[in-house]
């Protein structure tokens, strides 16, 4: 018996340093995060002489127009940018999905994007954007248009933007698209030849049907990251002109260094992690949606032997 | 329900030739079997004809028209494949009925056809639930059952009945075979188990390494095997092999071999004559052997194991080097590791040509 005890308790023995970190690295930064929430703080005093203000800042926040706008360009953009990334990447996959020679060359080319850092991708697009010297001002002078204001008019910003990301990010959508395809079932593919189906046919009935499990995770995931994006807005606009691209982690950042509010910038930052842990939990959710659905059917099948 | 056609048809993939140039006709409401050990090329032969694959030489005809350039949507063909191929995300219903749906046929027509196919099938309390949900042979007939309700003129079978257990196989093999009595369609049928070939087919094509070795009925192919291959493919237990020399004794032909010395019959002797005098392989199906010696030639065999399968028992059994495989009654046991004579029926005896196998 007491073996027994000593014998179950062995693999928590082991997990222990490991989680020991954990909980270090990554709980004492939340923990801290939420308790400076707390706190109006200014960063020329130490944590401990911070004044405790209970849920004031989150009621404040709730009450600044600016927050309120800098969160709905957050939300604005991830809507935008993730439903085009999610038709054009699957798009892509669809169409490349094929066996010709080269297209692995083609594929490779297509996830490039994606390995380029956030501040490169952002510095690059902003010398294509620049009103003068710029590839695309300079392309549309030449065959006589007038020149496009990218980065200087708030709806031309907001646009510029969502480009820049779109073209970053698409890749990512495309690659995990292309091997949901690819791992589909062949043989029910040439059964809907057999059955009459077009190729918008065997996409739209079998194709789709059968990759939106991998297509809701992507999404997800893909909102996810587009909650937190940072560099590429900060390198092109800077949230400018006016609060057009202003979007949360960049309003954050400029409570914490610029107002000096770092009880404010702590509680905004809890307002995107509330978001973000719903989508998680959205997501965990389906997950465990379509697990409990396959077991049940595995066993339904199963009894029926 | 047209008759099929295939023109000096062949398949290459890259530098490697699958099948070389062959014809093949399949007539009008046939059900033709192809059979052969696995990767000799059936199921490319039957993708071809469903247009899954190109050709790489020749022409398929229905009736007279080419086909191997058209979509298999036009080519009016249903298929059911090893791996049923069901569509994972609709109930059966909707599997069953998906044809149907594209061809924009009307809703309470779908309903009736879906429900009376599914009725013959035994899978009409199904037809809510998913694939997922079904067994192994439950899902075999849902696949059948996808096929059946299209009114297509030509179905294709690659090995349906290979993912189920023996039982079941036994079972929808006798299922099949009543349905192929009562439907009047064009029926290609791949499979490489011989049994079901025999059981189902009218007519039988047996291939080996991407060639046509023999077509014909079940009868022809059991009788008149055109080689060593055929005559050892078709039949269970299969047909014994051994080698000895045709020698003429009084105006009569013998094979004489290690251990061994059968007469041929007077007619087997007139034909081979020429043949007198030259090594040759001996067939000798288990079924050949009798234990009552007036009706045969002798032969002494040594019995090494017996097999009770029943009614029947099959002893493995030597002669000289050679293994035989004898069937006999079970009524008359026989005890392992005696010496016993049996009579082979002499006009049962198939004689092939050493090195090439052809039948003499
Ligand atoms: N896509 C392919 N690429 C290359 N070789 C193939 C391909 N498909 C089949 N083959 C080859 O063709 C031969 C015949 O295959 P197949 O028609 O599937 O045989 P069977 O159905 O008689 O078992 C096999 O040797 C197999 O390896
Ligand atoms: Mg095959």
């Amino acid at each position: 018996m007491q073996t027994a005890n000593v014998n179950r308790l062995t693999p928590y023995l082991f997990l222990a340093p490991a989680a020991i970190v954990m909980a270090v690295a990554l709980l004492y930064p939340i923990g801290y995060m939420i308790y400076a929430s707390f706190l109006n703080w200014n960063p020329s005093q130490r944590i401990g002489e911070a004044e405790f203000v209970g849920l004031q800042n989150y009621v404040n926040l709730l009450g600044d127009a600016a927050f309120r706008e800098s969160f709905f360009v957050t939300i604005k953009f991830a809507a935008v940018v993730v439903t085009l990334e999610m038709f054009l990447g699957v798009g892509l996959a669809l169409l490349l999905d094929r066996n010709i020679r080269g297209m692995s060359v083609l594929r490779t080319l297509f996830i490039l994007p994606m390995m380029i850092a956030p501040i490169v991708v952002g510095l690059m697009w902003r010398y294509m954007y620049h009103p003068s010297v710029g590839i695309f001002n300079r392309t549309l002078k030449s065959l006589g248009f007038e020149p496009i204001p990218w980065l200087s008019d708030g709806s031309w910003a907001f646009a510029s933007v969502v480009i820049a990301d779109v073209w970053q990010w698409t890749p990512f959508i495309f690659i995990l698209s292309l091997a949901a395809l690819q791992s589909l079932p062949q043989s029910a593919m040439e059964a809907s030849r057999i059955d009459g189906a077009t190729g918008w046919q065997q996409i739209i009935y079998i194709k789709l049907p059968l990759m939106m499990p991998v297509l809701v995770v992507t999404l997800l995931l893909r909102l996810i990251d587009a909650f937190k994006v940072l560099e590429v807005i900060l390198v092109l606009t800077n949230g400018g002109p006016g609060l057009s691209t202003e979007i949360l982690s960049l309003r954050i950042s400029r409570t914490a260094s610029e107002f000096r509010e770092l009880g404010e910038a702590a509680a905004m930052s809890n307002y995107l992690l509330i978001l973000l842990i719903i989508l998680t939990f959205a997501m965990f959710a389906y997950n465990k949606a379509v697990e409990a659905r396959t077991a049940r059917l595995r066993k339904a099948a199963e009894e029926d032997l | 329900m047209p008759r099929i056609t295939f023109d000096q048809v062949s398949k290459s993939y890259g530098a490697v030739e699958v099948l070389p140039p062959f014809d093949l006709s399949l007539d009008d409401g046939e059900f033709t079997v192809l059979v052969g050990p696995s990767g000799c090329g059936k199921s490319t032969t039957l993708r071809m004809l469903a247009g899954l694959e190109t050709l790489s030489g020749g022409e398929i005809y229905f009736d007279d028209k080419p086909i191997s350039r058209l979509d298999p949507k036009e080519r009016d063909l249903a298929m059911v494949f090893q791996d049923y191929a069901l569509y994972p995300h609709m109930n059966i219903a909707k599997n069953m009925s998906f044809a149907l749906r594209l061809a924009r046929v009307s809703k309470s027509e779908i309903q009736e056809k879906v429900q009376r196919v599914a009725e013959m099938l035994n899978i009409a309390h199904l037809l809510e639930r998913k694939p997922a949900e079904l067994s192994g042979g439950q899902r075999q007939r849902v696949a059948m059952g996808r096929a059946l309700v299209r009114d297509a003129g030509t179905f294709l079978f690659d090995e349906p009945l290979s993912n189920l257990d023996a039982k079941l196989r036994g079972k929808m093999r006798a299922e099949l075979a009543e349905m192929r009595d009562t439907i009047d369609k064009n029926m290609v049928y791949v499979t490489h188990d011989q049994v079901e070939a025999m059981t189902l087919g009218d007519r039988i094509v047996v291939m080996s390494d991407g060639l046509i070795q023999q077509q014909g009925t079940p009868e022809e192919l059991f009788k008149q095997p055109v080689n060593k291959f055929v005559a050892g493919f078709i039949g269970a237990p299969t047909m014994n092999f051994v080698d000895a020399e045709l020698v003429d004794e009084t105006g009569k032909l013998w094979v004489r071999g290690d251990g061994f010395a059968l007469p041929l019959t007077d007619a087997d002797s007139a034909r081979l004559s020429s043949a007198k005098d030259r090594n040759v392989t001996v067939g000798l199906r288990p079924s050949s052997f009798t234990a009552d010696l007036t009706q045969g030639a002798p032969i002494e065999l040594k019995v090494v194991v017996s097999e009770y399968l029943g009614a029947q028992s099959v002893l493995v059994t030597r002669c000289g080097a050679a293994e035989l495989l004898v069937e006999t009654q079970s009524a008359s046991p026989v005890k392992a590791g005696t010496l016993q004579t049996f009579g082979v029926l002499t006009d049962e005896i198939m004689i092939f040509d050493k090195s090439s196998g052809l039948r003499l």
